[in-house]
């Protein structure tokens, strides 16, 4: 299969469901000439015009909002915040209006708009563009969240999420926009639905639970692991809302032990959620050890590299944890 | 008390252009909102209803005129303070009473309550809670509008309240950077809940604003429906051909902010005076004068209007409550 990268994988997305569907274009920050600060969008106002990637104002909230008004009224905008740390401007019209508008309405609408935004640390950006906020939006009834790992994830998963008729949180990793994975040929129309884990790696003694940037350095963590004779599964969890807990309950049934591993802040984070799915389901029965969560430190990201490395899981870090679990 | 001269003797139109049918539509959704609020007001005290209430009563003028300017493909967003807005772009009596009855039968199955009615059918894309809030969602229905091909325009109601959200700031300057087909109605009523006009803005004139993101900036009485909506087909045609404009309607809400408000901030004398200047009064008086039509067929008119809403009232009474089993239905589509 062809390899390409997670930038492109998403490009790829976007611009076959433009070109099936004349009711999806593109609105954000930069995203026309300039191709978007991380480069997703580059090329495609050259094939789709001005009107269809449209550059916007430095107004998050409204270009998050007018994306809304456009979903309840028959278009299918795709919508780019450029941080993930701007959605606390953009939070108003996303959580009180696009989350709400189905609910309030009594059904008379839906909301089918993709808002994309790039999350993460690790570029030096310190502590404003660097946040992990995926538990702010996965708190609202309404929204779906999804946070892709690999090419063909973010690929499959953003054409699904354009033809959802709901609002969907598509945060993507900064530090993975350049790594390269196979993906199916433009020609498969490939897909991968909304709320399906996916086991990236089978193993038998205690299962990790991660999504995004964190799941090549679990898999990472699992191959040295074996080294050791510890034979860890691996679920990407892809979409956070709605959870596939299926998934990881039975796997936790099987292995015995849970480790939930996210780059996001410990406190409130979407770990904790993860941890009581398990501890709620018969999956608490088959636990040999407490639930492990591997997470953030509680501190914005610092901006000194080794600072900032240091306060999200490192793959030592996981490594010691994992295996002081399954000892 | 019907009225007494048919009226296939009127003319068809008065001296300064409108029709008379659409004189007769203003008065009898001006009077509807009233009455319908009045009751609204009395289900309340009567404890027949929770929650709150916005009531627009001094301001009918503003949204039932507007909306009679509209074409049926015109799309309107509304405020909390909507019912006007909402009877004036055609919703029903008997599903609004509903919805603030919060029964199964109302606009949005009693999950909205008024603060959050819609009716997609007739282009009233929602009240809504967050002051300025709508704004954004105003400018995409009209971003719709371009993209579809459409010659139809979005109005956005809002408040004076809501030209200090940044909503407000972000969403004109979009729809003007984008020439938006959207007609920015600023129901200013002197008081964002309690804090005067003058606390709010340091300027004399809210139609100011437009200035700042080079749209075309109108400020008028918003107690005087034949002229409202002679300046909103006006304005209709202008924002068809040029893009955004805002459009300024001075006006006064005669009771206070929400059910909880004793109106300590401003005077009974300020609250007399305006009344003075009932919109409904006005109205009913230049019609009268003009002889447009009796003071029996205007009472025929007021007569039928509370008919109406006693009729739903009761439709609203008599219809089931939602079904808890059903309360987490439409999260997601």
């Amino acid at each position: 299969m062809r390899e390409i990268t997670y930038a492109e994988a998403i490009r790829e997305a976007l611009s076959e469901e433009m070109r099936a569907d004349p009711r999806v274009f593109l609105l954000g920050e930069d995203i026309g000439i300039y191709g978007g600060a991380f480069g997703v969008t580059r090329g495609m106002v050259q094939e789709f015009g001005e009107e269809r990637v449209r550059d916007t104002p430095l107004s998050e909230h409204a270009i998050t909002g007018a994306a809304a008004g456009a979903a309840l009224t028959g278009m299918r905008p795709v919508v780019e915040i450029m941080f993930s740390d701007f959605l606390s401007i953009a939070l108003e019209q996303l959580a009180n209006q696009a989350a709400k508008s189905r609910y309030q309405f009594g059904g008379q609408a839906s909301v089918p708009m993709v808002l994309r935004t790039a999350g993460g640390s690790g570029t030096g950006a310190a502590e404003q563009h660097s946040q992990s906020l995926e538990a702010w939006v996965c708190h609202v009834p309404g929204l779906k969240v999804v946070i892709p790992s690999t090419p063909a994830d973010a690929k499959g998963l953003l054409k699904s999420a354009i033809r959802d008729p709901n609002p969907v949180v598509f945060i993507e990793q900064k530090l993975l926009y350049r790594r390269k994975g196979p993906v199916p040929d433009p020609a498969e129309d490939f897909q991968v639905p909304l709320g399906v884990a996916d086991v990236k790696r089978p193993g038998r003694d205690l299962t990790v639970i991660t999504y995004g940037r964190m799941v090549p350095r679990c898999l990472e963590a699992a191959g040295k692991l074996a080294a050791e004779g510890i034979d860890a599964e691996v679920i990407d969890i892809r979409t956070l809302v709605p959870m596939d807990k299926a998934c990881i309950i039975d796997s936790v049934k099987k292995t015995g032990r849970a480790m939930i591993v996210h780059e996001a802040c410990k406190t409130g984070g979407y770990g904790g959620e993860v941890a009581a799915v398990i501890a709620d389901s018969e999956a608490f029965f088959h636990l040999d050890a407490p639930i492990r969560r591997v997470a953030g430190l509680d501190v914005p990201i610092p901006y000194n590299p080794e600072l900032e490395a240091a306060v999200v899981p490192t793959l030592e870090r996981i490594i010691f944890e994992a295996r002081d679990l399954a000892g | 008390m019907a009225g007494k001269r048919p009226s296939r003797e009127k003319p068809a139109q008065v001296p300064h252009g409108l029709p008379v049918e659409m004189l007769r539509s203003i008065y009898t959704k001006m009077v509807q909102t009233r009455r319908f609020e009045e009751t609204a007001a009395r289900l309340f005290s009567e404890g027949k209803v929770h929650g709150t209430a916005h009531f627009c009563i001094g301001e009918e003028a503003t949204g039932i005129a507007v909306c009679a300017a509209l074409e049926p493909g015109d799309r309107m967003t509304a405020t909390h303070r909507g019912h006007g807005q909402s009877i004036g772009k055609g919703m029903r009596l008997d599903l609004m009473m509903a919805e603030f009855l919060g029964k199964e039968t109302g606009y949005c199955k009693g999950r909205g309550g008024c603060m959050h009615i819609a009716d997609f059918s007739v282009g009233s894309l929602g009240a809504n809670g967050i002051v300025g809030g709508g704004m954004p969602l105003a400018v995409g229905a009209a971003l719709s509008q371009r993209l579809q091909g459409s010659t139809d325009i979005t109005v956005c109601f809002f408040g004076d309240g809501a030209t200090s959200t940044g909503s407000f700031h972000e969403s004109v300057n979009l729809a003007s950077v984008w020439k938006l087909p959207v007609l920015f109605v600023c129901v200013n009523n002197l008081y964002a809940m309690s804090t005067p006009l003058r606390r709010q803005a340091n300027i004399p004139d809210l139609a100011q604003r437009g200035q700042a993101y080079g749209i075309r900036g109108v400020s008028m009485d918003g107690n005087d429906a034949i002229a409202i909506y002679l300046a909103a087909r006006e304005a209709r045609e202008y924002v068809k051909q040029n893009g955004p404009m805002l459009l300024v309607l001075n006006t006064y809400r005669h009771m206070g902010h929400s059910k909880s408000d004793a109106n300590v901030y401003r005077t009974k004398q300020e609250i007399e005076e305006w009344k003075k200047r009932c919109p409904i009064k006005r109205m009913r008086e230049r019609l009268v004068a003009e002889g447009t039509f009796t003071d029996d067929e205007l009472d025929a008119i007021e007569a039928q209007a509370a008919g109406d809403v006693e009729e739903a009232v009761r439709f609203a009474e008599a219809s089931p409550a939602p079904r808890i089993e059903e309360a987490a239905r439409d999260v997601y589509a």
